[in-house]
């Protein structure tokens, strides 16, 4: 099950390397900046260049090849088509040149390219964190990145929980949405003829004895989970506790000063 | 029914006769609507003593698959010892343990998800014994394994039980049955036995509670109208075993 696999641990890919044993917090934070700093950096293109470099070196630092890096953005690459083809053609300004009826204006063009550009960034420094922080690590990072918070009433612990126990499950309840259209396919459903809405009907069905299988399954995982002591996050320790050391502060220095130096060249230098 | 501390008691019964249900109420899952139940001294009733009895009391549940909550076995395996609170050094030693005695080591690092049945009802006692209970209750906890992994873990249960673990098995095998010191036999909800094994073995209950005569029972029969054997011996290989040696030596 090659798919199942991708999927039920996310995109991690386990190695050993630098960026892998970095504190998952370190790399929750770096992306966040590098992402805001991509959508902050747009007056001119040229950032593109540095936010090249960067991927170059943290690909380099995860032990992780460009064109692994590169192929996790197949699943959103036609969203990234789509938003390049809305903004070239729908904009207004100085035409450049003309296909039949469709005229693409300079405007177009450049606003196209940033939106791809951004888009693309921000897909890749996403990608790249959930690909060298395991599940585990990233739920983790969330969670105590957003306990400052739980005087807001944040519920930092039962988010980072739920998605411990979305991740789990995805497998599961694949497996088992396959298992339900076999059954119904046995016994003559017609699953995938006619159009949306028919397809729709013919579904549920599946959907159904899905949601009950789905509700006696969260049933039985909390009566579980509490006969295992389990009790909220009071009290709660971990196996492999976050450990914040030099190299997670020096890392995320490094990526918060590229970026800071990028927004400034941007938007007042060049 | 009561069960001491150190005990051993299988409990058996046909489909919906309640076992499950029993086990619950030994971990405060469940409480009663009826009479009342004691474990360790404290009154389930009284909820701000659950989280005391369920860390003295683990429980496997029939169905292996919904009681995994990480993805990760080795992480599975360290849920309860962290509800615990327990330090990081402590919880590692506990689930490398558990890990081992139950023949998982191996697959620490696996995806929960790709484990098998037999596999999976592993991890399930792994989490359970990391807790390090006083008690452990298993509801049918062995029937996906292959006869290895249930002769594996017969013998592991029987360590911890002579190192003075209370044992409350539900099973329908008769391997499993005579491990255990008591019987309890439920039927429509109700006890319709309870005692200890060599009782029920006497007078054949286990054939009228509709468990089928295993042929070591007939052949231990056999023996025994021979003259072969001693009477008060029970049924089981180690035990008939013994006691021919012992008439041979003599
Ligand atoms: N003493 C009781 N009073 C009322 N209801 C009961 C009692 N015991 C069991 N039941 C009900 O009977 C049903 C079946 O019980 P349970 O699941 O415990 O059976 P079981 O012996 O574990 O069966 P199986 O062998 O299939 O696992 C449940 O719905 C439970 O609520
Ligand atoms: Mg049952």
């Amino acid at each position: 099950m090659p798919f199942l696999e991708h999927l039920s641990l996310g995109q991690y890919v386990p190695t050993q390397s630098f960026v892998h044993s970095l504190d998952p917090r370190a790399k929750i934070l770096s992306a966040i900046a590098l992402i805001t700093s991509v959508f902050l950096a747009s007056t001119s293109l040229w950032p593109y260049f540095l936010w090249f470099v960067v991927l170059i070196a943290i690909s380099a630092l995860s032990k992780l090849s460009l064109k692994t890096i590169m192929a996790s953005i197949k699943p959103v690459l036609i969203l990234i088509i789509f938003t390049v083809l809305i903004n070239l053609l729908f904009a207004s300004g100085e035409e450049l040149f003309r296909i039949f009826f469709i005229s693409i204006t300079k405007e177009g063009l450049a606003a196209s390219i940033k939106m791809g550009l951004r888009l693309l960034f921000l897909i890749l420094f996403a990608n790249i964190t959930m690909m060298t922080t395991s599940p585990i690590e990233l739920s983790d990072g969330i969670e105590s990145l957003l306990s400052p918070f739980k005087r807001f009433h944040v519920p930092a612990h039962e988010f980072a929980m739920m998605m411990t126990i979305a991740l789990r499950f995805i497998p599961t309840l694949l497996d088992e949405t396959d298992k339900i259209i076999k059954a119904q396919l046995a016994r003559g459903a017609d699953l995938d003829s006619g159009n949306l809405i028919k397809r729709f009907k013919a579904f549920i069905p599946v959907l159904v004895p899905l949601f009950v299988i789905v509700f006696q399954r969260a049933d039985d995982l909390a009566i579980a989970m509490e006969a295992r002591c389990y009790r909220g996050g009071i009290g709660r320790s971990r196996m492999k506790p976050l450990r914040w050391t030099l190299s997670d502060g020096l890392y995320l220095l490094t990526v918060l000063l590229t970026c800071a130096s990028g927004v400034v060249l941007d938007k007042w230098v060049l | 029914m009561d069960v001491e501390a150190g005990w051993w008691v299988s409990v058996v019964g046909d489909n919906g006769s309640g076992k499950s249900t029993l086990a619950k109420h030994l971990n405060a899952l469940l409480l009663p609507t009826r009479g009342v139940c004691f474990v360790l001294g404290n009154d389930t009733k009284d909820s701000s003593l659950h989280w005391e009895i369920r860390k003295n009391v683990s429980m496997v549940f029939q169905n292996p698959e919904n009681q995994i909550v990480a993805s990760v076995v080795e992480e599975e395996v360290a849920f309860g010892p962290e509800n615990l609170g327990l330090s990081s050094e402590e919880i590692k030693g506990r689930v490398n343990w558990a890990l081992d005695v139950t023949g998982l080591a191996e697959f620490a690092q696996k995806p929960t998800y790709a484990l098998s049945g037999g596999q999976k009802q592993r991890l399930a006692l792994a989490g359970a014994l990391a807790m390090k209970p006083k008690c452990i209750v298993l509801d049918e906890a062995t029937s996906m394994l292959d006869p290895e992994g249930r002769r594996d873990l017969m013998e592991v249960l029987k360590k911890l039980h002579d190192g003075g673990m209370t044992v409350v098995t539900i099973t329908h095998r008769v391997e499993e049955i005579l491990m255990s010191d008591y019987v309890a036999v439920l039927g429509q909800g109700k006890l319709t036995f309870y005692g200890r094994l060599g009782d029920v073995l006497e007078d054949s209950k286990l054939v009228e509670f509709g468990i089928k005569e295993p042929a070591i029972f007939r052949f231990c029969r056999d023996l025994k109208t021979r003259g072969l054997l001693d009477d008060e011996v029970f049924p089981r290989a180690e035990d008939m075993a013994e006691n021919v040696v012992q008439k041979l030596c003599r």
